[in-house]
């Protein structure tokens, strides 16, 4: 693997080598940037953010090879509709404060969405570039230039000032401070309303601060967007859930809240309802992962909260989460990780990068595989999982491959933890205390498609509780369009 | 940020604050807890049972025992210092209603969450009884305050330092003979929780115990509090504290808290040197 240093010399020499204007053959003739990394040996055994970002070279390379096409397939797949040609125009030509100022007309939080967005799905998916490839490996590295610019912006104490206009009189309150939660009290803030967000943890952030990683988001960077709300005058209160310390009639009722959003996502751990489950050692990827990320159970000097040590670890579940979980296991010094999916990886929903950084980092996978059962010592604790081998059938509605258990298969794996990381439900906290809310069979809110807005007058929702676990960038997108129709609803109030 | 205006120690070991939190103070009912953190990125998540609350001074009490690193530093805090993060009021209020005649029995440092149930109780309508037991009578606390919903408090020692020489069990049954409760609450540790409601079994009293489990935001989100009840699932933080007694399944909860408990009991060792130097003891 090559060095961050040695990838900006070639992205030089490259630069140096390109005419001064720049035809089509010329663009789809430069090859696509890398993402410079820490090396896999050494950073399965940090925190340190894994992917070290572009260089200004790389950036501004990597964006000249954008062909600026008319139809822009980049801006219908992106959630919140960012112009991305526009923004990576002025990449291209060393602007970098009008390409922050483009991206953040659409979004607040391009450090983070230029992590952890699954660009392959969005953006970059129908890139004109990667077509005229016939690979997608091949589309314009739209979110490391994004991430780009929001790093050179942090490092060079660049901020777009925010217009807010003048003071509505109305007083907004924003449940959760999660991506759909950041994304929509930015919004309400903007149109002059008194916006209060009300986070149950002790810190801010959602899922940014207690489920994903520090290696693969650094949480400083979360810190420095939720700062960006604060200084943009939204009142933020910490330690406040409701549903308890005060429910959403009371909010509407007794305090004066003309509109509330909820964004309070999937938090409920969901398991396999498999014997042996509540065994000692079995921790759900929420309980693992917040342990590590909020609690900082990495650290173990410092850190007050444990986190359990086990030598072979067993993962549940093919998603993102289960690479994160998988990830923070080796690092806190397993020496197995086992990842353990019913279906092949080519089914496996978690995003391929993370998937292809687990597995350098030394990760096993296990395919075609259905735990059925965790089984327990003398005194309670994990020491094997009997797993079933699966073929794969007939494909089932999402399209996938269905996998089929083959019988008289099982037999047993040693291992000393196992972290179940088979999605989210949604949080039953609010649906208990109001429950004149409507929702799913899943539990998820049923809201309007076109305004987000639940069954009660006035209360909106976006992000995972409506959606169900999905990603950062689809509840941003959610959390603005249920803004837009508050700042309209309340424009008649 | 929350501010404590009183403190005093119980026992060597039990420590009663006063803390500002009127929100807390407002919303919260019998039978609920806070979580508390002391503020940077290090300190852990503390559950604690709301002992009291003064809805008008907008006070809550709490009652701690010093026995991990956390509650060691909540320990060292002063009348005057802060609580950087509290959060409240959590789980399912008591199922409080009238139910004739109610034994409420407290053990440990699980007295205190058991005298504002008790409280309620009485409140409503219930004839009340106490029964209260601790390892000896330096750990005995809420005496003054229980007596005054029972004058006749039954006192239960292990060493017979005060009251009664015995487990809590055998005034328990007693009571379920002779009294015949119509409902049993009992809080303390795991395996008082579990043989009061072997006890009341016997005699089909129902049983409500208060769940202390490991947890971490108490929202419902980590799911490390889950316990056994009546054959599923059930997570301690947002669908209790309090269970039927008779319907979970004990040894599974008593082997889930000592996941940690290693690593506890080095803190705890650590922690209770630092806190002697501190005091000049050692």
């Amino acid at each position: 693997m090559k060095s961050a240093q040695q990838l900006d010399q070639e992205a030089k020499s490259l630069l140096a080598g390109l005419p001064e204007t720049l035809s089509a053959k010329d663009r789809l003739a430069i090859p696509v940037c890398p993402m410079p990394s820490q090396d896999a040996h050494a950073r399965c055994r940090n925190m340190q953010e894994v992917a070290l970002g572009y260089s200004e070279d790389q950036a501004v390379l990597e964006a000249k090879r954008c062909l600026n096409c008319k139809n822009k397939p980049c801006v219908a797949l992106c959630p919140v509709s960012i112009d991305i040609p526009r923004f990576v125009q002025l990449v291209a030509e060393r602007k970098f404060r009008q390409a922050l100022e483009v991206i953040q007309e659409s979004s607040l939080l391009p450090s983070i969405c230029g992590r952890v967005c699954p660009q392959e799905n969005q953006c970059q998916k129908n890139c004109t570039v990667g077509k005229s490839h016939k690979s997608i490996d091949q589309a314009v590295a739209i979110g490391r230039i994004e991430r780009f610019v929001a790093d050179w912006a942090r490092e060079n104490n660049v901020s777009v000032e925010v217009r807010i206009a003048p003071a509505t009189g109305k007083k907004v309150a924003v449940v959760g401070s999660g991506p759909a939660s950041i994304a929509a009290a930015a919004d309400l803030r903007k149109a002059g309303h008194d916006v209060y967000m009300f986070e149950a943890l002790h810190k801010t952030g959602g899922v940014l601060v207690y489920g994903i990683p520090e290696f693969r988001l650094p949480k400083k960077l979360v810190e420095t967007e939720i700062r960006k709300l604060e200084d943009m005058g939204v009142h933020i209160e910490t330690n406040y859930l409701v549903g308890r310390t005060r429910t959403i009639d009371e909010l509407m009722k007794e305090d004066g809240f003309d509109a509330i959003f909820i964004g309070t996502g999937a938090g409920l751990p969901k398991f396999m309802n498999i014997p042996g489950e509540n065994y000692v050692g079995v921790f759900s990827a929420n309980e693992y992962l917040t342990r590590s990320n909020l609690m900082k159970a990495y650290d173990e000097k410092a850190a007050q909260t444990p986190i359990y040590h086990a030598r072979r670890v067993a993962v549940f579940g093919g998603g993102n989460v289960a690479m994160d979980a998988a990830r923070t296991a080796l690092r806190l010094g397993a020496e197995n990780v086992t990842v353990i999916y019913r279906r092949t990886r080519e089914e496996m929903p978690a995003r391929r990068e993370e998937v292809e950084h687990a597995h350098e980092e030394g990760v096993e996978f296990l395919m075609l595989s259905q735990p059925v059962a965790v089984r327990g010592d003398e005194k309670g604790r994990v020491c094997a999982v009997t797993v079933r081998r699966c073929e794969l059938g007939e494909s089932d509605e999402s399209g996938r491959r269905k996998p089929v258990e083959i019988a008289g298969s099982d037999y047993d794996l040693p291992f000393d933890c196992v972290i179940v990381a088979i999605g989210n439900a949604s949080n039953p906290l609010i649906k208990m205390t109001t429950p004149e809310i409507e929702v799913n069979r899943r539990g998820n809110f049923i809201v309007n498609e076109e305004t987000c807005e639940t069954s009660i007058p006035g209360v909106y929702a976006g992000g995972d509780i409506v959606l169900g676990a999905a990603t950062v960038i689809l509840a941003m997108g959610q959390g603005r369009k249920a803004a837009r129709a508050m700042n309209e609803y309340l424009k008649g109030k | 940020m929350n501010k404590i205006l009183y403190k005093r120690q119980l026992s060597a070991e039990v420590f009663e604050m006063t803390v500002e939190a009127p929100l807390i103070a407002h919303e919260r009912k019998a039978g609920q807890f806070v979580v508390l953190q002391l503020g940077d990125d290090f300190n852990e998540r503390i559950p604690l049972t709301i002992a009291d609350a003064d809805d008008e001074k907008g006070t809550i009490t709490l009652i701690f025992q010093a026995v991990g690193e956390g509650t060691h530093r909540l320990a060292r805090l002063n009348e005057g210092d802060c609580i950087a993060n509290l959060l409240g009021p959590l789980g399912r209020p008591t199922d409080v209603h009238k139910y004739g005649r109610v034994v409420v029995v407290g053990g440990g440092i699980g007295i205190a969450p058991s005298y504002p149930i008790a409280q309620a109780m009485k409140a409503c309508g219930n004839e009340v009884r106490v029964v209260m037991g601790a390892r000896n009578r330096d750990l005995l606390i809420f005496e003054d305050r229980m007596r005054s919903i029972d004058e006749n408090v039954i006192i239960v020692t292990d060493d017979g330092s005060a009251g009664i020489k015995g487990l809590v069990t055998g005034p328990l049954e007693e009571l379920c003979q002779t009294w015949k409760p119509n409902c049993v609450v009992a809080i303390g540790p795991a395996v008082m929780m579990k043989f009061c409601a072997l006890t009341t079994k016997k005699y089909g009293v129902h049983t409500l115990v208060s769940l202390n489990t490991i947890m971490i935001d108490g929202t419902g989100m980590c799911g490390g509090c889950r316990v056994v009840v009546d054959g599923q699932m059930k997570f301690v933080c947002v669908e209790g504290p309090e269970f039927d007694g008779h319907l979970v399944d004990w040894d599974n909860l008593m082997q889930r808290q000592q996941t940690f408990r290693e690593f506890e009991q080095n803190r705890h060792h650590k922690c209770h040197i630092d806190m002697q130097i501190e005091e000049g003891r050692a």
